[in-house]
């Protein structure tokens, strides 16, 4: 995992610009096709890796290993995928992610959750502290942290061990989930919460019945950019997992390349299709929602 | 609504009772009083445990002889300074500061100035590119950095990649069969390329999302005043910005000046050496890979030091950012 999954993306504005003023209105239109083909430009010179490793999957070995290179996956065909799956170790690869990243995310949230109430909803003594601590631990590198991780859970038995990875991706995911759900929450409009008090209901039964739903998508959006992150991944991972049959879905990726001489390059882009496809269809399911508990409780220059 | 603005104004905050309500008792609101740590307890313990032990046992270490047999016994030989004095004594040491500091202004410097002008470019696309551009950047944004790391190994693959392919023909020089590999310069650069690819997405909505907040008047009445797009922008546009900028550049140097897996798996473990080392990498060898853990743990806690005074200054613009002052 990079740092830069970390933070919850900002939103999107959607609305446009209004025209300009009619003085400028003709040279502006001019410069308009300039500037939407420089921007075409740009999206396709973005999106062009994205698109080579997607099409190259598809495409038979002739295709791939030709040394002109061919634009078009003109005669698709799934066999790469097939050699990627059938590769040793990467169905080990994907459960073993997948345990991890579930219990990661289940247990952090539950914690995170009650934190983040405190932090939303209390004022105490502390509470700036606490936040401190909250977003000091994520400008923490990750390199930094081997060598203490390692040794400590080497000392209690836990390295080779899928509970340790578990236990590290929660250093890191526990802060920003915290983060991110106190945004959420600050989101909720006190209004509704006092009509709760005020019609009598305890302060548990106002949490339960108006706080949980309102917060729900909030929550949603928050575990699974806690899914994103900890699937993604690498260095602990790395790091902590010597055994193949217990190595994560990106450390099998990451060993692919360079295991032989000739590379299979369509089932390496088959592979990396793989494992990016959770994470693509997930981050553009959050993507925006997670912009909101940011910028409710955070952003507000 | 924050409501942290007005204090004591939430209603589950323990010091708002509702009018006409009696005042509680002391045992109550002794228990009120509790209830936010008590909530903030779980995580307390569990940062406690599986970062603050840690780091209480990464500092005794680094004063300690710690390797594989330590590891084993539990149990390492105390050393004094010396594993400190040995890693600032260590030429490769200083090389491989000076080495990431220079990555990390022209990682930072690039994804700040390309993103700048990319969100600038949102603004004046027609909205069917805008949507499309905007895709297009979420979707590299999602593409998880192993992933990515595959895909310029595969692009920039001597012999057949698309990279040397298209730069032969599009007459930029002869790159046929190019080893993009072939020294630490070259090697560093193309992991500048990815990391910068991958940081432009987040850069760019973020300033995006910070121009829909310029006052349109300010920029219009500046447009009547017959000043050109590079006035406003300083002028006007920049100065909005800035708290937005400033934030992304400490958050892009901290980011960058501890990078690890796309130098790591793009450079290759094969291929890394004390020429092209980051201070990332530069611990993992060290420190890691040849079992000695405490001058790691050494270089560890260097590492952090710079990191945490980088950091001072994000962490103040985030709570100032989060009505925490």
């Amino acid at each position: 995992m990079t740092a830069e999954t970390q933070l919850p993306p900002p939103p999107l504005p959607v609305e446009t610009r209004p025209p300009a003023p009619p003085r400028r209105r003709r040279r502006r239109r001019a410069g308009q096709t300039l500037w939407n083909l420089l921007g075409l430009a740009l999206l396709v010179l973005m999106a062009f890796p994205v698109y080579w490793m997607i099409s190259t999957a598809f495409k038979p070995d002739d295709d791939i290993n030709g040394f002109t290179p061919t634009w078009l996956p003109t005669h698709p065909t799934l066999d790469h995928f097939r050699e990627a799956m059938s590769r040793p170790f990467f169905w080990d690869g994907i459960k073993n992610s997948v345990i991890i990243v579930s219990v990661t995310v289940l247990v952090s949230m539950v914690l995170a959750f009650f934190a983040a109430v405190a932090l939303a909803k209390f004022r105490f003594t502390g509470l700036k502290l606490f936040i401190v601590l909250m977003i000091g631990i994520q400008m923490l590198p990750q390199a930094g942290l081997i060598i203490p991780l390692y040794v400590v859970l080497a000392r209690y038995g836990q390295v080779n061990t899928l509970t340790g990875v578990t236990i590290t991706y929660m250093t890191f995911v526990l802060p920003f989930t915290v983060w991110t759900l106190r945004g959420f929450l600050l989101g909720i409009p006190r209004e509704l919460e006092e009509a709760a008090m005020v019609d009598g209901s305890t302060r548990v039964g106002a949490f339960v019945r108006i706080l949980l739903p309102l917060v729900a998508p909030g929550l949603v959006a928050t575990s699974i950019f806690a899914f994103i992150t900890s699937w993604n991944e690498y260095i602990f991972a790395r790091v902590l997992l010597n055994d193949q049959g217990k190595q994560t879905a990106t450390v099998w990726l990451s060993y692919f390349y360079g295991t032989s001489k000739h590379t299979d390059w369509g089932a390496l882009m088959a592979g990396s299709t793989l494992i990016a496809i959770p994470v693509v269809i997930f981050f553009l399911i959050v993507q925006r929602r997670i912009a909101f508990g940011l910028t409710a409780g955070a952003v507000r220059g | 609504m924050s409501s942290t603005e007005a204090p004591g104004g939430a209603a589950f905050a323990a010091e708002a009772p509702l009018p006409r309500r009696r005042r509680p008792h002391t045992a109550t609101r002794l228990f009120r009083g509790a209830v936010p740590y008590a909530l903030i307890l779980p995580v307390l313990a569990a940062v406690a445990a599986i970062l603050g032990y840690p780091l209480y046992r990464l500092v005794r270490i680094s004063f300690e002889q710690y390797g594989l047999f330590e590891l084993i016994q539990r149990k390492g030989i105390p050393v004094g300074w010396e594993n400190y004095s040995s890693v600032l004594h260590d030429p490769v040491f200083w090389d491989t500061l000076v080495r990431t500091v220079i990555f990390t202004i022209a990682n930072v410097a690039l994804t700040m100035v390309l993103g700048t002008l990319i969100a600038l470019l949102l603004v004046r696309v027609s909205a069917v590119v805008r949507v499309l551009l905007t895709s297009g950047l979420v979707l590299v944004w999602a593409m998880p950095p192993v992933v990515a790391v595959q895909v310029w190994l595969w692009m920039t693959n001597y012999e057949n990649g698309v990279l040397n392919y298209a730069l032969t023909k599009l007459r930029l020089g002869d790159y046929f069969q190019h080893d993009w590999y072939a020294t630490p310069f070259s090697q560093l650069a193309l992991s500048t390329t990815l990391i910068v690819w991958g940081a432009i997405p987040f850069v760019v909505l973020t300033i995006y999302a910070g121009l829909a907040q310029v006052p349109r008047e300010l920029v219009e009445a500046a447009e009547v005043d017959g000043a050109r797009s590079w006035r406003i922008f300083k002028d006007v546009t920049a100065p909005i910005l800035k708290p937005i900028l400033l934030i992304l550049t400490s958050l892009a140097i901290i980011w960058d000046f501890g990078v690890f897996t796309q130098p790591f798996l793009l450079i290759g473990q094969s291929n890394i050496q004390e020429s092209n080392y980051l201070m990332g990498i530069y611990l993992f060898e060290e420190g890691y890979s040849k079992s000695d853990f405490g001058r790691g743990a050494a270089i560890s806690i260097l590492m952090l030091l710079i990191v945490a005074l980088l950091s001072v200054f994000y962490v103040r613009k985030m709570l100032r950012l989060g009505d925490l002052r």
